[in-house]
């Protein structure tokens, strides 16, 4: 063995510090708060309550393990160019606090600002746009309509014919748009939770939510018994399936959004480009590979399995886009399960059981809502408090019939 | 390709077809609580398993139903609305429809 790693195996600094602190083995009998389900958002939430309010007699349980969800079967799309003033806010917060994130965890989350061009190839999209761009830009949002000069300046390999099916005739250019590594993300907020006291436990299934009184008491598992003083539920995905446990009905339909990856190539796109008439997006990440990602599913299924048709309609949509993809080898293709909810906005906030807490109905739009969804949460959590950004988004809003329409949600253009 | 028994066409290429939403009992809209019907419209069961749903014919404008399982995506049984539906509804003579 050489001499310095012999010197250095008898160092105080060895063994490196694992990423997460001591794992925590036991459930203990009772905890201030479950959080269910330990993805981006159950460990933000968790993080941000140890944080900035103290509460760190925390758990998070989930039946899986961290990140397995829709945390890291997304796109990894950050952007904030919605069209209802409640949105472009809320996911303006979002797309703020990720840039500090790196920094604020002391591990690197790959943020990296590109900039997203939305394609429009007819007229409706363009006043569309239009409309996008003025509300983006009233609300500090960096979004502009650009022309096809433009768009040739920031993607040259963008296949600019005329004589195609759909030509491209202008372009929504989001300047603050970015992408992160994913899965850094949750281990990130996992690891300043765990380090703060909270207890992360994986393959630990929430099988039965108890409410006594229209308050929730405790939660039984597959590894026994737990009181608690609340109850969040992070599930994206299996949110009905949850939210029926505690008697919770939710506006929600669950259908599952498909991506694929290409092998790894020079560098050649820098920016991310979307076309709602495609149904397409695609971005080429710093490795080099390709990902692309389409619309949901024609139909609810809570299945992660992969199509012939959806591989063909994302090839065939890139293909006319940036013909030089017809080149390329397809790697992987999966799905994540989207929960749609009717006007394409979150269902987060209190619920009709008491000390039980809604953070439901991602959809298309939940990682790039991550940090602020963890921020307003635990708010939400320790002070009793609606947060005034994520008061839009009760679960009441249905019954009011004050939906907020978000056109500029990924599945609403399709 | 998936399949479809469509109980008018026979077997079709599901990509001919149009997801209808859950099959519910429409609450009766003269009388109905208005959070009934805002349940009605907007909540769904969701649920993982064996369902039964609305579909739709889109080259015949044929809507039926259907029993599918949302884990395993199977489709078990399809048959006609009026299986289920055996009366004409009565809108009254109120309804001010255009189209006499």
């Amino acid at each position: 063995m050489p001499f310095g790693l012999l010197k250095y195996g008898l160092t105080k600094t060895y063994p490196a510090k694992h990423h997460f602190t001591q794992a925590a083995t036991e459930l203990k009998k009772r905890y201030d708060v479950v959080i269910i389900g330990a993805g981006g958002h159950g460990t933000s939430i968790a993080y941000y309550l140890a944080k900035y309010h103290g509460v760190t007699n925390v758990a998070v349980l989930d039946k899986g393990y961290l990140g397995g969800g829709g945390t890291t079967r997304n796109t990894a799309v950050i952007r904030s160019n919605y069209l209802t003033e409640e949105g472009v806010t809320f996911y303006r917060e979002s797309v703020k606090l990720f840039q500090d994130m790196s920094n604020e965890f002391g591990f690197n989350i790959m943020m990296e600002n590109r900039g997203q061009l939305t394609l429009a190839h007819n007229d409706a999209t363009i006043r569309s746009f239009r409309w996008r761009a003025e509300v983006n830009q009233h609300l500090g949002v960096r979004s502009e309509l650009v022309d096809r000069k433009t768009i040739k300046e920031l993607v040259p390999n963008l296949n600019m014919s005329e004589d195609v099916r759909y030509p491209i005739v202008a372009g929504l250019w989001h300047a603050d748009g970015a992408t992160a590594r994913h899965d850094a993300v949750a281990w990130g907020y996992a690891r300043g939770a765990c380090e703060r006291g909270v207890e992360l436990h994986q393959l630990t299934e929430v099988q039965d939510i108890e409410v006594t009184g229209g308050s929730v008491t405790a939660v039984t598992t597959n590894r026994g018994h737990v009181e608690c003083g609340c109850v969040v539920q992070a599930v994206a995905g299996h949110s009905s399936l949850v939210g029926i446990k505690a008697g919770i009905r939710l506006p929600i339909h669950s259908y599952p959004l498909q991506a694929m990856v290409t092998q790894a190539y020079k560098p050649l796109l820098t920016p991310h480009v979307s076309s709602p008439q495609f149904h397409v997006y695609l971005h080429q990440t710093s490795r080099g590979e390709f990902v692309i990602g389409g619309g949901s599913d024609p139909y609810p299924l809570y299945s992660t399995r992969a199509t012939l048709e959806q591989r063909e309609s994302l090839a065939a949509a890139s293909l006319e886009l940036f013909p030089f993809l017809s080149q390329v080898r397809v790697m992987r293709q999966w799905a994540g399960t989207t929960d749609m909810t009717p006007d394409y906005s979150p269902v987060m906030g209190l619920s009709p059981v008491e000390n039980y807490y809604l953070d439901a109905g991602w959809g298309t739009w939940g990682f790039k809502a991550t940090p602020i969804c963890g921020k307003t949460m635990a708010e939400l959590v320790a002070t009793g408090r609606v947060p005034e950004i994520i008061q839009p988004f009760e679960l009441e809003r249905f019954y009011r019939f004050e939906q907020i329409n978000e056109a500029g949600a990924t599945a609403a253009s399709h | 390709m998936r399949i479809l028994n469509c109980p008018l066409n026979g077997e079709r290429n599901i990509a001919e077809f149009s997801y209808g939403g859950e099959f519910h009992r429409m609450p009766e809209p003269s009388n109905c609580e208005s959070a009934s019907w805002a349940e009605y419209v907007f909540f769904h069961d969701n649920e993982a398993g064996i369902v039964t749903e609305w579909w739709y014919h889109n080259a015949t404008s044929y809507w039926f139903l259907a029993e599918r399982n949302t884990i395993t995506d199977e489709i078990i049984r399809t048959f006609p609305a009026s299986d289920i539906f055996s009366d004409r509804v009565d809108f009254g003579d109120d309804t001010g429809s255009g189209t006499k």
